[in-house]
């Protein structure tokens, strides 16, 4: 319990700290956002309507910066965040995030785990069977995959799959835009299928880093005693290898996927803006390109709690499977 | 970029045990080991582009728009030119320079930034400690690929110094959090201990009898850093969010994705850059895997085990 306790204060001063950085960051650079909102607007809407969007925005220009920096917080957490003024000007934040939101969840956040099921699992694997045919061709072969860089994968995938078989899979959107959405089966498809190629870039670009982790873990593991004992209990193969040594290989990567899931995001972010692709990611690219302030700081507060609830998760789940971590407190 | 994360529970379980003699027996091993090989010469090829590009083409200005465009592949320009009338090959050379210039010197800053905050984190204790794990834990949790981007446009898109900048910045968390726990398990060995006895004074222990143990801790810091910031660069400059006239894999990139290179035929403007920025950071990649083998004898390839075995 007190172990709980301990990772939600972390929780909370991080968002903290990740909410002051935002606040602070545009007041320090050059290029107020107040001017690039002023320009965009100047013909658009009447003085009142823009004093309105500075509040929301949470700049009040009479008020002190301790005053702005409180309610901006309070505007964060209680999701005001303000109106757009980039490229959907006037558009609610919140309106458009919840529109991409489904979109990266589902493809982002399926593909992660496929790469992290299958990379855990392969790893597993080699790492079980020491120098087989199968651990000492992969382990190179998944450096190079772990070091190339997201959009080049898809750039590829898109060149192979899209351009030269002349669209035998689509290469941008997230559904053909002659459909509507609907709940049936061809709309599905479609849907499925123009999720095929980014989720095979983010799956590609990310197993290999799960498996090498994994691969060492087992290998160090395989050396501890209650392994021994497992095979001396005359438990079956299949059963140590999952039972005893993976299960206590698993934790550190399981404390990876919680730090991966900013890596993840980067990659969508890019992955996203190769496909076109309307998801977080992409409306973050169009929000930076268009100077959109507000949507800025929503997606970076969303993105950064993203984090914080997978690392959360992932405590939990590693201190429901490692009983030590629970003794400790 | 998950390769940061290769390595994550070995090279801290395993604490190196002497200094000097150490370090020579380590160079040795990169040198037999195939993959720090390939890694090392993928890097030092790289290394010559980038310090003699004249050598390799014979176009002076890639930047200029001074060939007719979209030509295919011939024996006058290699890899043929872009829309816009430039030699892919040439512009392939010339902006090895920048990405590698980008690579080594925001992985060292990082790495320099990773070594002093790990290192006084652990050597401070209590406040300092606290303060200071805080400040990395939460580097280490932010997003940092969107606070680049949202940095690099509040900084101005463009400059070099802005992209340095901000890879260090979001860079170095990674590395201390590392050098912290080594340096953390360090503290109660009995070589400092006896130095702390002597009465050396802070700055030396931590100089002289600490650092040079936490060698391939540094090394490995400083590849997953350089790795990082490659691919993290290239991403960057592939978004538009570098300067649109230098000469870099990045720029070539997001010039390619402007001109749709891909759906117009010149799918090698687009492919070549990236391949590039694949190799670099393969390069890094592998030499950063041959080091944790290295540090870390458990992991190398089996056959040395069974011989080890078999003479006990």
């Amino acid at each position: 319990m007190r172990f709980l306790v301990r990772r939600l204060g972390f929780f909370v001063l991080t968002l903290w700290a990740a909410l002051t950085i935002n606040f602070f960051l545009p007041r320090f650079m050059p290029g107020s956002p107040l001017d690039a909102l002023r320009i965009r607007t100047k013909n658009q809407l009447d003085p009142v309507a823009l004093n309105h969007m500075l509040t929301a925005f949470g700049f009040k220009p009479n008020a002190n910066a301790f005053e702005q920096y409180i309610d901006y917080l309070g505007n964060m957490l209680t999701g005001q965040w303000g109106v757009s003024i980039g490229a959907t000007l006037g558009e609610p934040v919140r309106t458009l995030i919840a529109q991409a939101l489904p979109w990266t969840l589902g493809l982002v956040g399926v593909a992660t785990i496929i790469a992290f099921l299958l990379g855990t699992l392969v790893g597993m694997v080699a790492g079980w069977r020491r120098g087989g045919m199968f651990d000492s061709a992969l382990p190179p072969i998944f450096v190079i995959t772990s070091a190339l860089p997201y959009f080049w994968v898809g750039l590829l995938l898109i060149l192979v799959f899209s351009v030269w078989t002349n669209g035998f899979l689509p290469s941008d959107f997230n559904y053909d835009s002659d459909l509507l959405p609907e709940f049936s089966a061809p709309f599905i498809a479609n849907v499925l299928s123009h999720a095929i190629l980014p989720a095979a870039t983010i799956v590609i670009t990310a197993v290999g880093g799960w498996v090498l982790t994994m691969r060492n873990n087992m290998i160090t593991v395989i050396a501890e005693d209650y392994v021994r004992m497992g095979r001396a209990k005359g438990l079956s193969n299949r059963r140590v290898m999952i039972d005893y040594a993976a299960r206590n290989a698993m934790l550190p990567n399981l404390a990876g996927f919680a730090m991966s899931i900013g890596f993840v995001i980067a990659g969508s972010i890019l992955v996203e803006y190769v496909f076109n692709y309307p998801g977080l990611g992409y409306l973050l690219y169009n929000a930076v390109e268009n100077t959109d302030y507000p949507l800025m700081q929503a997606l970076f507060m969303l993105f950064t709690v993203a984090v914080l609830v997978s690392l959360l998760l992932c405590d939990i789940a590693i201190a429901w499977l490692d009983p030590r971590s629970r003794a400790k407190g | 970029m998950t390769a940061l994360l290769v390595g994550a529970g070995t090279t801290t379980a395993e604490p190196p045990t002497t200094g000097r003699r150490r370090g020579r027996g380590l160079l040795r091993s990169v040198g037999h080991n195939p993959k720090a090989l390939a890694g090392l010469v993928l890097f030092l090829i790289f290394c010559v582009f980038a310090a003699v590009p004249g050598l390799f083409t014979s176009v002076d200005d890639p930047n200029a728009l001074q060939f007719p465009p979209s030509l295919p592949p011939s024996a006058e320009h290699w890899l043929g030119t872009t829309a816009l009338g430039q030699d892919i090959w040439a512009q392939l050379v010339y902006g090895t320079r920048q990405s590698l210039v980008i690579a080594l010197v925001a992985g060292l800053f990082a790495t320099l930034l990773a070594v002093l905050i790990g290192v006084s984190a652990a050597y401070l204790g209590g406040i300092g400690d606290d303060v200071l794990s805080f400040i990395t834990n939460v580097f280490l949790v932010l997003p940092t690929f969107p606070l680049i981007i949202i940095l690099a446009t509040y900084a101005g898109k463009g400059t070099l110094l802005v992209v340095l900048f901000v890879l260090v910045i979001t860079g170095w968390s990674y590395g201390a959090n590392q050098m912290r726990a080594q340096t953390l398990s360090l503290r109660n060995r009995d070589f400092l201990e006896s130095a702390r006895v002597r009465g050396e004074r802070r700055s030396y222990i931590i100089l002289v009898e600490v650092l040079p143990t936490m060698t391939s801790l540094i090394v490995a810091g400083f590849l997953g850093a350089a790795l990082y910031s490659v691919l993290t660069a290239a991403g960057l400059q592939f978004l538009g969010l570098g300067d649109p006239n230098s000469i870099s894999w990045g720029t070539m990139l997001y010039w390619s994705q402007n001109q749709q290179a891909l759906q117009t035929g010149s799918p090698l403007w687009s492919i070549a850059p990236g391949l590039c920025v694949a190799l670099l950071g393969t390069s890094f990649a592998l030499l950063n895997y041959a080091f944790d083998e290295v540090s870390n004898p458990a992991l190398r390839p089996v056959r040395r085990v069974r011989v080890k075995r078999v003479k006990q």
